[in-house]
C-alpha cells in the first residue's frame, strides 16, 4: 500500500487521443494506488493538491481488472460531482474476494493553485489485462480525455 | 497486413485475416493515409467486423486512428432484429459533434474587435476541467432536456425557430428514457450545460476561404456566401453525463453477453442485442445523452449570439447570425439501406464519423434536400476546417456516412515533447491565430502537427465520391477547452 504513487509511465508511441499509461505495483493495492496517481498525473500535478477532503471507495467485481476499471471510473465520478482533485490513493484489495476499501483524498479544483492539464472522463476496458508476474503486478490503462 | 485495393481511395482487408470476421472490413484513405494507418485502426475494425448481425462492411474513414473497441472513424451497420448495440461503437462522449453558425461579418469587420470577442466568448462560456454551466436544473428539468434536447432550448430561450431544422434529426432523437439513466449519470451532468469541456473541444472564429475545387453555389445556399465572410463552429458533446452513461453501460453488458452468450474480440466492444431489454436500456440512455448534447452545444450558441450582440453593439439577428448545421460523430441511429435487394432497417453506429445524407435523401429537411446533407469537418485549430455535403454514393457505400476531422498522428505527450503551450500560443498568434486556452498543456497536445493533414483526408473522401467539398474555414482566433 501506498498513498503517493510514482510507478506508472505514459505510453508516447501510439497515437491516439486518449490518454494511455503502464501503471506497475508490487501488490493489487500498490497497483490500484499508482492507477488512480496516475489518472490525477493526466488532470493536474498532484503533489500540489492538499489531502484535505477523504471520500472512501467500498467495491466488488467479477475479477481483478474489472474492480480496477470500478476503481478509476469511481475516482473520475468523484472528481466531477465533488469538483476536486485527488492526491493520495490508500487501496486495499481482497483479492481472493475481489472487494476493494479504498481511502482517497483530495482538495477542491482551484484553477488559481493547481496546474490545469486536462480532463479525464472515462476509464476504457480496451486491452485491460492486469499481469501477475515474479516482480509484480502490471496493467495498462487507457483513459478518455 | 493483408489488404487489398479495390478502388483508388478504396481498401479491403476480407475475412480470412482474422477468425471470427462475419464481413470484410474497408478503410477509404489514399495510399499515403493507408501506409501511415496505425496497426492499432486495422485490429480494432477487424474486430468490428466479427460484431453478431453486422452488415456489409465494417467501414474506416480516412481521420481512422487509434480508439478503443472501434476505431476511431469506425462506421457499422447492425440488423436491428438480429443485430448488437454497442457503447464501445458510439464512444463515451455520446453525440459528441461540431455546429456551424454563420454571419454577416467579414474578417475586417472583426479583427479590430478579436481580443475583446474572444476574451468575452472565454469568459462567458466555461470551459476546462471541473467548470459549471450557467443552466440552473432540477432532475424534472434535466429529464425534460434528455427527451426534448434542442426542443428544450426553444422553448425556454436558448434557441430560435430557424435552427431546429439546421440541426440533425432536429435536434430530438427519439426514444430516450431518462429511467435508463443512473443516478450517477444525472449527477455529473446535471451542472455541465452550456460548458465546452476540454480535450479536443474547442470554439473557433473562422473565416471562409473557398479553394478552386470546392462547390461555392451549394455553399451559398447553405448561407456562406463569400471569401471572408465569419462563421463560427463549436466541437463538443454531452460532457460527464454521457461518459456516465457510456460507464456504466460498458459494465453491465458484461453481464448481458454472458446471458446471451455474446463473445466479442475487445471487452470494450461489449454489446448486447437490440431488442433485449438491456440493449433497449442503452438505447434509451444513449438518446437522452445525445439530445442533452444538442442542446449543451444550443445554450453555448445562446452565449455566442449574445456575446457577438454585446461587442458589436447589434442584434444577433441582424448580425446574421443562423446556424448552418449541426452534426453527430458519436451516435448510433437507426436508418434504411438496401442489403440485398431489401430496404433493411439497420442500427448504424459512427464513431467519430458523420452522417452523409446525399440531395433528396427524405430525412433531410427541405432546405437541404437540394443541397445534400452539411457536414462539419474540423481540423487542427491551426491548418482549418471544411463543409462538405453528403451524396448519393455515401448512402450507397458507406451507410450514409462520411469522416469526422484530420485524425491524430501523434499521441497527445508525444505533442507536449515537441512544444510548450505557451510557445504554440506564441507562434499561432504570430500567423495570426488568437488563442484562449483553459489549460497550456492541453494547447499543446493539440498542436497541428499532432493531425493528419485535413485537406488530404477531406481529398479523399471527395475523390471516393461520399461527400462533396463545399467551403474551407481558416481560423482567427480559437477557445480550446
Amino acid at each position: 500500500m501506498i498513498t503517493r504513487g510514482t510507478k506508472f509511465k505514459i505510453v508516447e508511441d501510439i497515437a491516439s487521443g486518449d490518454f494511455i499509461f503502464d501503471a506497475y505495483g508490487d501488490d493489487p493495492g500498490t497497483l490500484f494506488s499508482n492507477c488512480g496517481w496516475a489518472c490525477f498525473c493526466a488532470m493536474t500535478d498532484p503533489r500540489s493538491v492538499k489531502p484535505g477532503l477523504e471520500f472512501q471507495i467500498l467495491l466488488d467485481g467479477e475479477n481483478l481488472e474489472e474492480l480496477l476499471f470500478k476503481f478509476l471510473s469511481e475516482l473520475i465520478y468523484i472528481k466531477d460531482v465533488e469538483k476536486v482533485f485527488l492526491s493520495e490513493f490508500l487501496c486495499v484489495v481482497d483479492e481472493s474476494a475481489v472487494k476493494l476499501n479504498a481511502v482517497v483524498k483530495g482538495e477542491k479544483i482551484d484553477y488559481n493553485n493547481h496546474l490545469i492539464k486536462t480532463d479525464v472522463k472515462a476509464v476504457a476496458f480496451h486491452d485491460l489485462d492486469i499481469k501477475r508476474g515474479s516482480d509484480g503486478y502490471s496493467v495498462r490503462i487507457i483513459l478518455d480525455l | 497486413m493483408k489488404s487489398g485495393r479495390i478502388e483508388e481511395n478504396i481498401w479491403e482487408i476480407p475475412t480470412d485475416y482474422k477468425p471470427g470476421m462475419i464481413v470484410p472490413a474497408r478503410i477509404i484513405a489514399s495510399e499515403s493515409l493507408m501506409t501511415g494507418m496505425d496497426e492499432g485502426v486495422i485490429n480494432q475494425i477487424t474486430n468490428v467486423a466479427c460484431l453478431p448481425g453486422i452488415k456489409k462492411y465494417a467501414w474506416c474513414m480516412p481521420d481512422g486512428h487509434h480508439g478503443y473497441g472501434f476505431p476511431i472513424g469506425g462506421v457499422a451497420a447492425f440488423d436491428s432484429d438480429e443485430g448488437i448495440i454497442s457503447p464501445g461503437g458510439i464512444g463515451f462522449d455520446i453525440n459528441c459533434g461540431v455546429r456551424m453558425i454563420r454571419t454577416d461579418l467579414r474578417e475586417e469587420e472583426v479583427r479590430p474587435k478579436l481580443k475583446i470577442l474572444i476574451d468575452a466568448l472565454f469568459s462567458s462560456i466555461p470551459a476546462g476541467v471541473g467548470k459549471s454551466g450557467s443552466v440552473r436544473l432540477n432532475k424534472s428539468r434535466f429529464e425534460d432536456i434528455m427527451v426534448n434536447g434542442a426542443s428544450w432550448c426553444l422553448e425556454n430561450g436558448y434557441a430560435w425557430e430557424s435552427d431546429i431544422d439546421h440541426i440533425e434529426q432536429a435536434g430530438k432523437i427519439p426514444g430516450a428514457d431518462p429511467a435508463a439513466v443512473s443516478e450517477k449519470a444525472l449527477k455529473r451532468g446535471m451542472d455541465q450545460i452550456g460548458t465546452l469541456g476540454s480535450g479536443n473541444h474547442y470554439l473557433e472564429i473562422q473565416r471562409i476561404a473557398f479553394d478552386s475545387e470546392c462547390d461555392s453555389d451549394t455553399a451559398r445556399m447553405l448561407g456562406l456566401e463569400e471569401n471572408g465572410q465569419i462563421v463560427i463552429m463549436v466541437h463538443c458533446g454531452s460532457r460527464g453525463f454521457g461518459h456516465q452513461i457510456g460507464t456504466d453501460y460498458l459494465q453491465s453488458f458484461g453481464a448481458a453477453m454472458r446471458k446471451y452468450s455474446i463473445t466479442v474480440k475487445d471487452r470494450e466492444l461489449a454489446c448486447a442485442p437490440i431488442n433485449s431489454p438491456e440493449g433497449k436500456a442503452y438505447y434509451g440512455a444513449m438518446a437522452s445523452a445525445a439530445n442533452t448534447a444538442f442542446a449543451n452545444r444550443q445554450v453555448i450558441t445562446h452565449h455566442i449570439r449574445e456575446t457577438f450582440a454585446r461587442v458589436f453593439g447589434r442584434p444577433a439577428e441582424n448580425l446574421g447570425m443562423r446556424l448552418v448545421y449541426d452534426v453527430a460523430h458519436n451516435i448510433a441511429k437507426f436508418e434504411r439501406y438496401n442489403i440485398d435487394g431489401k430496404s433493411t432497417r439497420l442500427l448504424v453506429h459512427r464513431k467519430g464519423a458523420t452522417r452523409a445524407f446525399g440531395p433528396g435523401n427524405p430525412e433531410l429537411p427541405e432546405i437541404f434536400k437540394q443541397t445534400g446533407q452539411p457536414v462539419l469537418v474540423g481540423g487542427s485549430m491551426e491548418t482549418g476546417s471544411y463543409l462538405l455535403a453528403g451524396t448519393a454514393k455515401a448512402e450507397e457505400l458507406t451507410f450514409g456516412s462520411t469522416l469526422h476531422g484530420a485524425g491524430r498522428v501523434m499521441s497527445r505527450t508525444a505533442a507536449k515533447k515537441r512544444i510548450r503551450g505557451a510557445d504554440l500560443q506564441k507562434i499561432m498568434e504570430d500567423n495570426g491565430i488568437m488563442v484562449r486556452a483553459a489549460s497550456y498543456s492541453g494547447l499543446a497536445e493539440e498542436a497541428g502537427f499532432a493531425y493528419k493533414d485535413v485537406s488530404e483526408v477531406v481529398n479523399t473522401v471527395s475523390r471516393a465520391g461520399i461527400s462533396k467539398k463545399l467551403a474551407r474555414m481558416l481560423p482567427l482566433a480559437n477557445i480550446k477547452g
